[in-house]
């Protein structure tokens, strides 16, 4: 008897599954998940999680949370990240310490793996959204995201 | 006996020339015609299927060239034509540059004996059933050749699958027509019309009719070789079966063929089952030219039911695939086929 009950099941499962579809032609009009993209350049959003490039963001007096620890450099699989640093007297803290000079960042060799930013112990880096990373030249892609003169947002360390 | 364009042609043509000048004036006008109109609605099919694809998918498809994308394929065509025929080392050049033109030949010559209106019917043969199913399944010979010839082993599994693929579901199209030929009592295509306008086929055979039906769709759809039934293609597993090697115009042939035949297996079971030109309750009997329009309304509806089905199923395997033609539609047809039979016999058909 499993043989009629094979043909019912089947029709049954092939109907639930044309329904599912169904719908979705229905409402493809509302629920295109397509970007126009030239078009609507000015509009367009990315996706929370999209892993555009690697940025530092800074606060508005040019602050940035890198303590310069270099366990990003450590933790990037293919030498993306260089860290050039130096030593110097804190003004916060008056003591003599480590502090990044340029922290640079190929772009061109970067995988968006994501370790660095996992590894960073003060979330001094971040995912950038931009999308757009062609350029003429690949000099370009090699970046320094310290801003020039910027420096350590004190309290971070504590 | 219809009166068919030819023979308006041909009567057109007359005036102008000689009798037998004029016959064959005729078929040449006819012929061309067929090709020029299925060349374009097979480019229009393509399009169709583009479109509701992406909306199967969410997607919004291709809405740039023209209107709506409404010149698309036109522009991929006429890319196609403008590429370079690319073949392999030590392939058969003889059937690999043949191999084409069969499948597309044999796609278009079934089209000549469809019936859109009264009129409008190239070539009404009185064994119409039994000419569109030899026809239909020459197409495969195409196939293997092409598998055959092109000297790749993709091709060749593709074109070996396509082969197993055809000898089987054939068999479950042709019984499943023949369900129906036992209430029309009639091979040619207009006759089964005539017989239709006492209710479609589909209602007057009723149970053993929507079964026959369901089973032709379904066998259709392999004829075809389409999703679910696409093993000969298989882009996962084959590169792009069959017809791997070959580009530009003689790859366009294919694609048009397979198109045409999705065309054709519907236009097939509008005829035959849902009544082709005929209009729903005769509402619009009173205006012929009409039928057309109803023709491919209802040959559209089945051709979205094909796409349908080839955006919401998963590809079967091969046992898969001969298991549900040798062990279920078999089986169920032949039993099908007798219950129709009783059904004719004792006159349990729904007459309106
Ligand atoms: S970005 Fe983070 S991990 Fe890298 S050096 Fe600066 S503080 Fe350390
Ligand atoms: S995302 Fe990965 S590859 Fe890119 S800089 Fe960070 S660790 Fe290196």
């Amino acid at each position: 008897m499993s043989y009629f009950s094979n043909i019912f099941n089947g029709i049954k499962t092939l109907l639930t599954g044309m329904s599912i579809t169904g719908k979705y032609f229905l409402n493809s009009r509302k629920g295109a998940i397509t970007q126009q993209y030239p078009d609507n350049r000015d509009t367009l959003k990315m996706f929370d999680r999209f892993r555009g490039e690697v940025i530092m963001p800074h606060d508005e007096n040019n602050e940035h949370a890198c303590t310069g620890c270099q366990k990003c450099e450590i933790a990037c699989p293919n030498g993306t990240i260089e860290i050039i640093w130096d030593r110097g007297i804190d003004e916060y803290t008056g003591k003599n310490k480590k502090k990044i000079d340029k922290f640079v960042y190929h772009l061109s060799m970067c995988t968006m793996c994501g370790l660095c930013i996992d590894v960073c112990p003060t979330d001094a880096i971040k995912w950038g959204q931009n999308f757009e990373n062609s350029v003429y030249d690949r000099t370009a892609l090699t970046r320094v995201l310290n801003k020039p003169g910027s420096k350590l947002r004190p309290g971070v360390e504590d | 006996m219809p009166l068919s364009i030819t023979k308006s042609i041909q009567e057109m043509l007359l005036s102008m020339m000689s009798e037998s000048a004029a016959y064959y004036a005729a078929m040449v006008v006819v012929a061309l015609l067929y090709l020029g109109i299925f060349a374009i609605a097979g480019l229009f099919l393509v399009l169709l299927e583009r479109r509701i694809a992406a909306w199967f998918q969410l997607r919004i498809g291709p809405n740039r060239v023209g209107f709506q994308g409404l010149l698309q394929t036109m522009a991929d065509a006429l890319k196609l034509v403008s590429k370079e025929l690319t073949g392999t080392d030590r392939a058969d050049k003889f059937l690999y540059n043949l191999a084409p033109y069969f499948v597309i030949i044999s796609a278009l010559m079934a089209l000549g004996l469809i019936p859109f209106t009264k009129e409008f019917q190239a070539f009404d043969i009185n064994i119409g059933i039994f000419f569109l199913i030899a026809i239909s399944s020459i197409g495969v010979i195409g196939i293997l050749l092409g598998g055959w010839a092109s000297n790749n082993k993709f091709a060749l599994i593709g074109a070996m699958r396509s082969g197993v693929q055809t000898i089987s579901y054939e068999l479950s199209v042709g019984l499943s027509l023949l369900t129906m030929i036992l209430l029309t009592g009639s091979l040619q295509l207009s006759e089964i019309v005539e017989v239709q306008k006492g209710g479609w086929l589909i209602v007057q055979g009723h149970i053993p009719a929507i079964i026959a039906f369901m089973i032709y769709m379904i066998a259709g759809t392999a004829e075809t070789n389409r999703a679910p039934f696409d093993m000969v293609e298989a882009e996962s597993e084959l590169g792009a079966g069959f017809h791997t090697e070959y580009s530009g115009m003689k790859f366009a042939y294919f694609f048009l063929a397979e198109f045409i035949n999705m065309f054709l297996i519907a236009a097939i079971a509008t005829t035959v089952f849902f009544g082709a030109w005929l209009s729903p309750f005769g509402i619009t009997e009173s205006i012929p030219w009409l039928g057309v329009f109803w023709f491919l309304a209802k040959t559209l509806l089945l051709v979205f039911l094909m796409m349908w089905f080839r955006w919401t199923f998963p590809r079967l395997r091969v046992d898969q695939l001969l298991t549900l033609e040798w062990k279920y539609l078999l089986p169920i047809n032949l039993v099908n086929i007798v219950v129709m039979a009783f059904i004719v016999w004792q006159n349990l058909i729904i007459q309106i």
